[in-house]
């Protein structure tokens, strides 16, 4: 297939304001964007930016938007995006991060809020020697948010993070926190409450949904959410 | 470009599981200490890891370290150094342990332990039969290995240098002062003044076409290294994972068939029962990937064209949907998106992937890097994962063994440099310190740019795979060696078309290659030497083992574009070399 892809470049030694560069390529339907990104890069122009590791949606390093989309670049195939020669597939970098070059943004603000929910484990107690002991039904618990990769997809992908509340701690930094807050071996709740139970915390989280459609590896971000919102509730009582 | 300079007792590279368990260690007290890594933490390739971390804890029948220890050392064909092996099985349960207090989310069997799933190689009472040892967190323990450590090391306050690229280490005889470092994100260059340093770089499969290695993985810390004389170790041993996505190398966990799955040929037979016996598709991984390249000789491949394209299959369908849905759901994930098939309902076209380096920096049972084969010590250099060769993995490494060796030296390794660093001084930090990775830099910045870049990395890859890969033949291994050094002449000649300062990834990218020109260069090399069939090291011309002349470790120097050769002997004190069969 032949395809246009248009890239949004960005170059802050240029002085030049971001703007669309079209590659056209001979794809297959199965190659990877990523892949596509690659070849670009390594055929066409040199200097097209971005992060990119494991090729395989396990390390998150590739989050980016695509037609419109927040998504892995190894994650989505060209079939995924477009079915027809000559058809133009759009890749941007993600939202509500600053622009750093083409499709690289400043994870900064991300990893700080992560940091806020105190995201490891803070032990009730613990053994004398050996595991704790923990049935398979409280590890399943939390095993949801455990899938976490921390590839800033749902917080791009957030109407409130990019609009209405900006000081949101967004998605990714609750889902983490739930991690920890539904883990029987963990204090839970008590330690994170300062800052979850806040106008800037589970309580900015309007129900959009973007979050859980977009989650490359398919957790139920809004409903992990809802958790600590009824969680938060049900101490107040 | 702008130079910084830092002092700091203790400076990591590579945030992976074992830069990170390091990290910790070192940074108990008073020590000052630094993790500098070419990615967030969190991107680190530990995070693709699958099946699982081994330990004999006997939480679902009866183990033993021993058992653990003996079977990694009949896996790595006997070029395992014993000591080593029994130090990583006996510290593997408490390492298990400690990671669960740490937090990591492992499967559970029904009374709340941690459960555990059979592997390739490792067996009961010395081979009887497979042996549930593999810990397990669904098929994604290496994920929730590197997270639960970062979290770790929020925790503790470690500091982090994220995306910085090692240009280079600063050796005063055998003492190290320092390392040199890119940051990306301006261009600059870095001195970290420090009193030890630890490599945990980790591996360099991207020296072969396919591989289930992350772009990352280019073996910066052994060309660094390598480049300043130290010598890398067992290089020719490198593992090719016997499952690989057909066509694309993602690894399809050995877990399938530690569940149960089973690898078929184009004639729908379980051909493993020819090539081993007792232990069937969970012989270990180098004996499966020859088999499976020995079928697709033979014709007998999915397409049935020796010569062409060929696969096998996994076959796990007969699982049923629970269990691989419960313990195997990525590895559904992995086939339904790149192959639009569900593992419960057909076979997964495989074949094999470069995977992992058993060969790499020389070191000791303290991480101590070794300047030759005679054991001599730079003092305050360190290597600990998949970049070091202790040896523990020999000529071949068992499935989950990996994570095991990067905590359990990882740990080591830290505890040694915490120790050290209380008692020893700053070596003298020279004024040209910058000076080599500055005219590095300068030097690619100004070639003129050209589009050869792209071929001559697919040639190297491209030859690699074919002639020092699975089978290997002594006159294809020196035409590879000859081509590879005109193709490093023709690499120190490219430019880059990208001039930036900041965020330079051609420059990046270009400097990886160096790297692996080096790195193929001397696997090539070590290869054509071994003249025998051990392990991973498998060759049509020397078809058998030959423990009379070849039962060392092999040394290989490249300094100044020469390349010079020792050996060093195996610690046999436990186990005497035997027949390997299964």
């Amino acid at each position: 297939m032949n395809i246009i892809f248009s890239v949004l470049r960005y170059d802050p030694e240029s002085g030049k304001e971001p703007a669309f560069q079209d590659f056209q390529v001979d794809v297959k339907p199965s190659d990877r964007l990523l892949d596509v990104l690659v070849y670009i890069k390594r055929n066409l122009d040199n200097t097209l930016s971005f992060r990119r590791s494991c090729a395989h949606g396990v390390c998150g390093s590739d989050a980016m938007t695509i037609n419109g989309v927040e998504r892995l670049a190894c994650k989505t195939l060209v079939q995924d995006v477009t079915q027809a020669d000559g058809d133009k597939v759009t890749i941007e970098p993600l939202k509500s991060l600053p622009l750093q070059r083409d499709l690289m943004v400043d994870y900064t603000r991300f990893f700080d809020v992560y940091r806020l929910v105190k995201p490891f484990l803070i032990p009730i107690e613990q053994p004398d020697e050996k595991e704790n002991i923990q049935s398979p039904e409280d590890r399943k618990q939390f095993d949801d948010p455990t899938k976490c990769i921390l590839c800033a997809s749902c917080y791009a992908s957030c109407p409130v993070v990019a609009e209405t509340n900006p000081e949101f701690i967004g998605p990714a930094a609750v889902v983490q926190a739930s991690r920890f807050v539904f883990d029987s071996r963990d204090q839970g709740l008590e330690p994170r409450k300062e800052v979850l139970d806040d106008k800037n915390g589970v309580w900015a989280c309007d129900g959009h949904f973007n979050c859980t459609k977009v989650c490359p590896r398919g957790i139920k971000v809004t409903k992990n959410i809802n958790f600590i919102k009824r969680k938060l509730k049900k101490d107040k009582e | 470009m702008n130079i910084h300079k830092h002092e700091f007792d203790a400076v990591i590279i590579g945030s992976g599981g074992a830069g990170l368990y390091t990290a910790l260690e070192a940074s108990r007290g008073t020590s000052r200490t630094a993790v500098i890594s070419k990615v967030f933490p969190i991107r680190s390739h530990t995070g693709a890891a699958q099946g699982g971390i081994g330990a004999a804890l006997g939480n679902l029948e009866e183990d033993k370290p021993e058992w653990h220890a003996f079977d990694t050392v009949k896996g790595g064909d006997y070029l395992v150094d014993q000591q080593a092996a029994v130090i990583l099985a006996q510290d593997a349960v408490q390492a298990v342990y400690d990671l669960e207090n740490r937090g990591l989310p492992f499967n559970r069997t029904p009374d709340g332990r941690i459960d555990q799933r059979m592997f390739g190689g490792h067996t009961r009472n010395f081979g009887e039969a497979p042996v549930r040892r593999a810990c397990y967190a669904a098929d994604r323990t290496g994920h929730m290995i590197l997270q639960t450590l970062y979290q770790q090391c929020i925790k503790n306050e470690v500091s982090f240098y994220d995306e910085f690229h090692l240009l280079d280490v600063l050796l005063d005889g055998h003492k190290c002062i320092g390392v040199v470092a890119l940051e990306l994100a301006t261009g600059d260059i870095h001195v970290f003044h420090t009193k030890a340093a630890l490599i945990a770089t980790g591996g360099f499969g991207r020296m072969f076409k396919t591989t289930s290695n992350a772009y990352a993985n280019t073996g910066d810390g052994l060309a660094v290294l390598a480049r300043r004389g130290v010598p890398m170790e067992d290089m020719e041993f490198f593992q090719f994972h016997p499952t690989g996505i057909h066509g694309m190398g993602i690894l399809i966990t050995e877990g399938v068939r530690g569940e149960g799955g089973i690898l078929k040929n184009g004639k729908g037979e379980r051909f493993m029962e020819h090539y081993a016996p007792t232990l069937l598709d969970l012989a270990p991984r180098d004996m499966v990937a020859q088999a499976i390249m020995s079928e697709i000789h033979a014709g007998r491949g999915a397409i049935g064209d020796p010569d062409g394209d060929d696969f096998v299959y996994l076959d796990a369908s007969h699982l049923g949907r629970e269990v691989l849905e419960k313990k195997l759901p990525d590895i559904c994930d992995f086939c339904r998106t790149y192959l639009s098939l569900d593992p419960v309902e057909k076979p997964i076209p495989v074949h094999p992937t470069a995977h992992y380096g058993m060969g790499g920096i020389p070191t000791d049972i303290e991480g101590r890097v070794l300047a030759n084969g005679k054991g001599d010590i730079i003092e305050g250099l360190y290597a600990a994962g998949e970049c070091a060769c202790v040896s523990v993995h020999g000529a071949n490494r068992l499935g989950t063994n990996s994570l095991v060796d990067l905590v359990v030296f990882g740990r080591r390794a830290g505890q040694h440099v915490n120790e050290f660093v209380q008692q020893a001084s700053f070596g003298t930090l020279p004024s040209d310190a910058s000076d080599f990775s500055a005219d590095m830099i300068n030097r690619v910045l100004a070639n003129s740019g050209s589009q050869d870049t792209e071929s001559i990395r697919n040639e190297m890859k491209r030859i690699m795979m074919k002639n020092v890969g699975i089978y290997r033949r002594g006159d294809q291994m020196d035409q590879t060696t000859a081509r590879l050094k005109q193709l490093r002449e023709a690499v120190l000649q490219i430019g880059v078309g990208d001039k930036n300062k900041a965020y330079n990834s051609g420059l990046l990218e270009l400097l990886e290659l160096q790297n692996l020109m080096d790195l193929s260069l001397i696997t090539a090399a070590s290869a054509s030497l071994r003249k025998e069939s051990r392990g991973a090291h498998a060759r049509e011309d020397y078809t058998e083992r030959d423990d009379t002349n070849f039962l060392n470790h092999t040394f290989c120097q490249l300094k100044d574009d020469k390349l010079s050769f020792d050996t060093k002997p195996v610690d046999l004190s436990v186990w005497e070399p035997k027949p390997r069969t299964y």
